[in-house]
């Protein structure tokens, strides 16, 4: 709701011109960040309120009705206080005096305009091309004229085999026409897809009926006679009718009153064939809508010319979506142009901080039943590999193309789950080098434990599907939410239904039901994240940020980095308290109030709020004495639950908070520190029995397990870190699953990383083969900072290491050892103000307004 | 109003971007101090399942409950949407850097 802070009178006016999607995300992001910044008024010369163009396929489809794809119903403008103007063109912009005027006279005053004109479809030149019958594929009344044909008329033509004139020809295909697709190029898609994907798009295509022809130029378009199609096509046909010309058709009646036009009826091609068109959709490509903009004197080229705010060369003219040329480039898909309008509502609303630096886009083909996705470079070339999957019978087939080891496009046909992540790869530029031999294959999203669905059936699903495990959302919800709250983005599904907002597990099966559900692109990662939303900085701008203007503290840094709330979120806080830490590990101040409870009250949160207490048991070993001193603490406290872990540890539950730092008094007494079992932080180290009982033993693998422990407890990390030592390849401590993991050989150490055994299991990969322990301990304080310095708050190594690639990690560690000793003496630096027992800090007095009560009352 | 204002502590006692406990026979309340040191009360039991709120992180005028992470709004008690529920609020003030709370709860409306 528009609030009230600022009285009507004072504020600015605001005029927007094109009431489609880019203009209006905009609006709704404007209004987000500054609600009472400025009286809005919307032109639009269509005449119906904001919807989904995207949708119009499947409308044409017959799969959704035009009320079903309005973003922003009437309603929505008058609630917002938004003044809208359909069926109105603005002819006319007076940049002197600041008004724009519309064709029926309308002016308006503004003190910034936003230009969102979309663009127009391009008409080929010929003969015939106004006639009646012919039309584009871009709005509301287009498809009308189309379903209204398909009613009255049999043959429909679609000129152009890119994405929409498929989309427009298997709608009409639907609708009972006969359809013909004229293409000029050599194979469909000649723009997303390489050939052999095309010819197995092309088949399935057929399969459904529709009919191809490529290699041709449209000359003519020519007319019925005046006063209906009674002749027929023979008529028109006459001169040299082409060998495979379909059967003349049956003369339908004209539509009332159209009787006196002439209309489209036969379509010729400059190699002299000709075929009957009652139809003809003109989708060879579209043309920023530019018109008004050069009329008022705009830079235009090729598009609006707009700087990385979205400004004109007007500085109170702003421009977003398919009309705008930015850095040279003209997007023709909704999601860059989303964050278009992402940048220019914060330059709208005076923050004055974003910027727009280009998108990477990919593409998707809405047609039921097929899939297929492109993105990148996918027609190879100099300097560029292949990768090539193709199963004709199976109808898949899948081309990467790398570039420097890293992937610089994918074309997939049939199977196209993971679209996503090479989108991601990409994005990242991950040094894909050492999982090369198991890119085409995909991210194997078999090892998620909670569910255990294939991702491709999740549509075919029932409503009462669970998706989300942890939350317990069904496919019906997030369904629900996308329609009713015109849900676009990952995120606002997260916020609006919690589905994957926890583990994170389903977020594949979100993102399909998403892109499935609203069409188009939104399951691909947006070209930048921003960590949460207090701002429009990355993790990685956000830690470099830090580093490079030596920022050292929280308030310090929000202030440098424009922060857009005054102290941050429960997201960015706790991020940001990391970074300074890691940064700055002798100076920095930890600041307790930016730690989640388990960190602050060195235990775990149960779910009565009572705090659970792991001992460190370094490697797992224990003894007696030790065990007596638990059993003595359980007893005296009245622990009502003791159960060992799966970190070869004791947890003693139920704890009350106030319990706690007298607890950890007995506990540090007998010698135990805290077990940080509540931290991001590093957790355990599992060790096997190893050479010193164990008939296969080939090291001491629990002594080697102590020593590691003793080298990285107390270490903050950007999530949890867990290290093993296996006695032998048999691997009973399970090495090979966790963050750093030893497995011990007769001839030394293999060294494995980036291991998970969580949500989504994930096998380490082998980073190097050492002979000593010392080089195991050098390695593993190397790794550990690597990790910490360059991960985000939050990724565990798995999702790191395939962030980054191996190949990186190697670099850095492996292969130049004067950087790895480095990276191990700063983990020795940051770990000396660490290794200090939170617990006995704390059972001595420390933070103690932590764990006692404000007051009683009744005192 | 006729708040029967009790004295429990110092501005001081509660941490900046944080909270404290006062206990009492009618259960727990929560007071919240804010990054700019205005003080708010709530029932200390999350709508969602009664986590308890002074465990949160504070930001702004809200608070992340610990258990899944709704955010309740301190000068409301109101969840933020899409969530819903509220969580009682008790009237708080600060005089001269001292304190008190009225145990009788507001009607948020
Ligand atoms: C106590 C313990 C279960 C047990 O009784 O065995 C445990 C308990 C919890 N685990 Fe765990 N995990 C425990 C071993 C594990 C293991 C096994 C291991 O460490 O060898 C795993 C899989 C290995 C791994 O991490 O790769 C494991 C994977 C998780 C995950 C998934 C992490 C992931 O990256 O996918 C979570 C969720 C998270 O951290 O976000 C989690 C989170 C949790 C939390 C902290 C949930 C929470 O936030 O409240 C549980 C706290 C319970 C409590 O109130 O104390 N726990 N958890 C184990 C403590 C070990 C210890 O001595 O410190
Ligand atoms: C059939 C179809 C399918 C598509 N599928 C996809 C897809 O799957 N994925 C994807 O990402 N993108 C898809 N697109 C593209 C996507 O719809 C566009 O990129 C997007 O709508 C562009 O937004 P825009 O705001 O720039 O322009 P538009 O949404 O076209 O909005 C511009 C508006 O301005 C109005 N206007 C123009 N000039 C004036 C004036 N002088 N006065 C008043 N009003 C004016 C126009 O009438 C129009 O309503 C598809 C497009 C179509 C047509
Ligand atoms: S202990 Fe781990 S697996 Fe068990 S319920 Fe808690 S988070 Fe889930
Ligand atoms: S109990 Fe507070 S969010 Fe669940």
């Amino acid at each position: 709701m528009a609030s009230m802070n600022t009285p009507r009178a004072a504020r600015m006016k605001l005029v927007l011109v094109g009431n489609g999607m880019a203009g209006m995300r905009t609006l709704e992001e404007l209004l987000k960040a500054a609600p009472d910044l400025y009286d809005i008024t919307v032109f639009g010369d269509e005449p119906h309120p904001n919807y989904n163009r995207i949708m119009l396929s499947p409308v044409l489809a017959g799969e959704q009705t035009v009320e079903q794809i309005i973003l922003n119903p009437r309603d929505w403008y008058a609630e917002m206080g938004i003044t809208l103007h359909t069926g109105k063109k603005i002819v006319k912009i007076d940049r002197k005096r600041r008004t724009v005027e519309a064709d029926d006279g309308t002016v308006a005053a503004y003190d910034r305009m936003l230009l969102a004109t979309g663009s127009k479809p391009f008409v080929l030149p010929v003969p015939g091309a106004d006639l009646p019958g012919v039309v584009g594929f871009r709005d509301i009344a287009d498809v009308d004229a189309m379903v209204d044909a398909s009613t009255n008329y049999k043959y429909a033509v679609v000129i152009g085999g890119g994405l929409l004139g498929l989309e427009a020809a298997n709608g009409l295909k639907l609708r009972g026409m006969d359809v013909s697709v004229v293409h000029i190029g050599d194979w469909l898609l000649d723009r997303q897809l390489d050939e052999p994907a095309a010819r197995l798009l092309q088949k399935s295509l057929e399969e459904k009926g529709l009919k191809f022809l490529l290699k041709k130029q449209t000359e003519e378009l020519s007319p019925s006679p005046v006063g209906g199609r009674g002749v027929g096509v023979r008529a028109v046909a006459e001169g040299t009718p082409a060998p495979d010309l379909p059967p003349s058709p049956p003369a339908p009646l004209p539509p009332a009153g159209e009787g006196s036009k002439p209309r489209v009826q036969s379509i010729r091609f400059k190699d002299g064939s000709e075929i009957p068109a009652d139809l003809v959709v003109m989708a060879v490509g579209i043309r920023p809508n530019t018109a008004l903009a050069e009329s008022a004197g705009l830079y235009c080229n090729r598009g609006l010319v707009v700087n990385d705010t979205m400004q004109t060369y007007d500085p109170r003219i702003y421009a977003v979506g398919e009309c705008v040329s930015h850095r040279g480039i003209a997007y023709g898909l909704v999601a860059p142009l989303f964050e278009q309008a992402k940048v220019c509502a914060n330059h709208l609303a005076e923050h004055g901080v974003a910027q727009y630096g280009g998108s990477m886009t990919s593409t998707k083909l809405k047609v039921t039943g097929i899939d297929l996705f492109s993105a990148g470079n996918f027609m190879g070339g100099k300097g560029l590999e292949e990768i090539v999957f193709q199963d004709v019978g199976r109808g898949s087939y899948k081309k990467l193309i790398l570039k420097d080891n890293q992937l610089a496009g994918a074309v997939l046909y049939g199977d196209t789950l993971d679209g996503t992540w090479y989108f991601e790869l990409m994005r990242d530029h991950t040094d894909v080098s050492d999982f090369r031999d198991k890119l085409l294959f995909g991210r194997n999203h078999l090892g998620d434990s909670g569910h255990g669905d294939e991702k491709g059936r999740i549509m075919a699903m029932p409503d009462s599907t669970e998706i989300c495990g942890c939350n317990g959302v069904c496919k019906g919800d997030i369904v629900k939410a996308i329609h009713e709250n015109k849900l676009f983005t990952l995120d606002e599904v997260r916020a609006h239904t919690k589905a994957s907002g926890s583990c994170g597990s389903c977020t594949g099966l979100v993102e399909t039901i998403l892109a499935a559900t609203v069409g188009g692109d939104y399951s691909v990662a947006p070209s930048k994240k921003p960590l949460c939303g207090c701002t429009e900085y990355s993790h990685d701008e956000i830690r470099s940020a830090i580093v490079d203007n030596k920022l050292k503290s929280l308030p310090e840094t929000l202030r440098f980095m424009d922060w857009k709330t005054p102290d941050g979120c429960a997201k960015c806080r706790p991020a940001l308290n990391y970074y300074l830490l890691c940064a700055w590990p002798t100076e920095y101040q930890d600041d307790a109030q930016s730690r989640y409870i388990n960190e602050r009250a060195h235990g775990n949160i149960q779910k009565d709020g009572s705090f659970s207490v792991v001992p460190r048991m370094w490697g797992g070993l224990t003894n007696p004495k030790e065990l007596r001193a638990i059993a003595d603490v359980a007893e005296k406290f009245n622990v009502p639950e003791m159960k060992v872990t799966g970190g070869q540890r004791i947890d003693l539950f139920g704890v009350k908070k106030e319990d706690l730092p007298a607890m950890w008094q007995d506990l540090s007494d007998a010698g135990f520190v805290s077990g940080h079992a509540y931290g991001k932080a590093m957790r355990t180290v599992k060790t096997c029995v190893g050479s010193k009982w164990c008939r296969f033993g080939t090291q001491d693998s629990t002594g080697l397990g102590v020593k590691l422990e003793q080298l990285t407890w107390g270490s903050w990390m950007p999530h949890k870190y867990k290290l093993a030592v296996s006695g032998c390849p048999r691997n009973c401590a399970e090495a090979t699953i966790k963050d750093f993991g030893v497995v011990c050989v007769d001839s030394g150490y293999e060294l494995h990383i980036g291991g998970n055994g969580g949500i989504k299991v994930r096998v380490t990969d082998l980073l190097s083969k050492v002979e000593s322990e010392e080089q195991v301990l050098e390695f593993a304080g190397a790794f550990a900072q690597l990790y910490r310095e360059e991960a985000h708050y939050l990724e565990r190594t798995a999702p790191w290491v395939e962030r980054v690639g191996l190949a990186h990690i190697k670099a850095k560690l492996v292969e130049s050892e004067a950087n790895r000793k480095l990276l191990a003496e700063r983990f020795l630096i940051s770990q000396q103000p660490a290794q200090v027992d939170p617990w006995k800090v704390r059972a001595e007095g420390g933070q103690k307004h932590e764990f006692t009560h404000l007051t009683v009352i009744p005192a | 109003m006729n708040e029967n204002w009790l004295e429990i502590g110092h501005l001081e006692d509660i941490p900046r971007q944080g909270a404290r406990v006062v206990k009492t026979t009618a259960g727990e309340i929560a007071v919240f101090r804010t990054v700019d040191d205005e003080v708010f009360a709530l029932r200390d039991k999350c709508p969602h399942k009664g986590g308890p709120l002074s465990q949160g992180i504070v930001h702004g005028k809200k608070v992340a409950c610990p258990l899944h992470d709704w955010k309740i709004n301190l000068d409301t008690g109101l969840a933020v949407a899409p969530d819903v529920g509220c969580a009682a609020r008790y009237p708080v003030r600060v005089v001269d850097g001292q304190v008190s709370l009225s145990l009788t709860p507001e009607h948020t409306g």
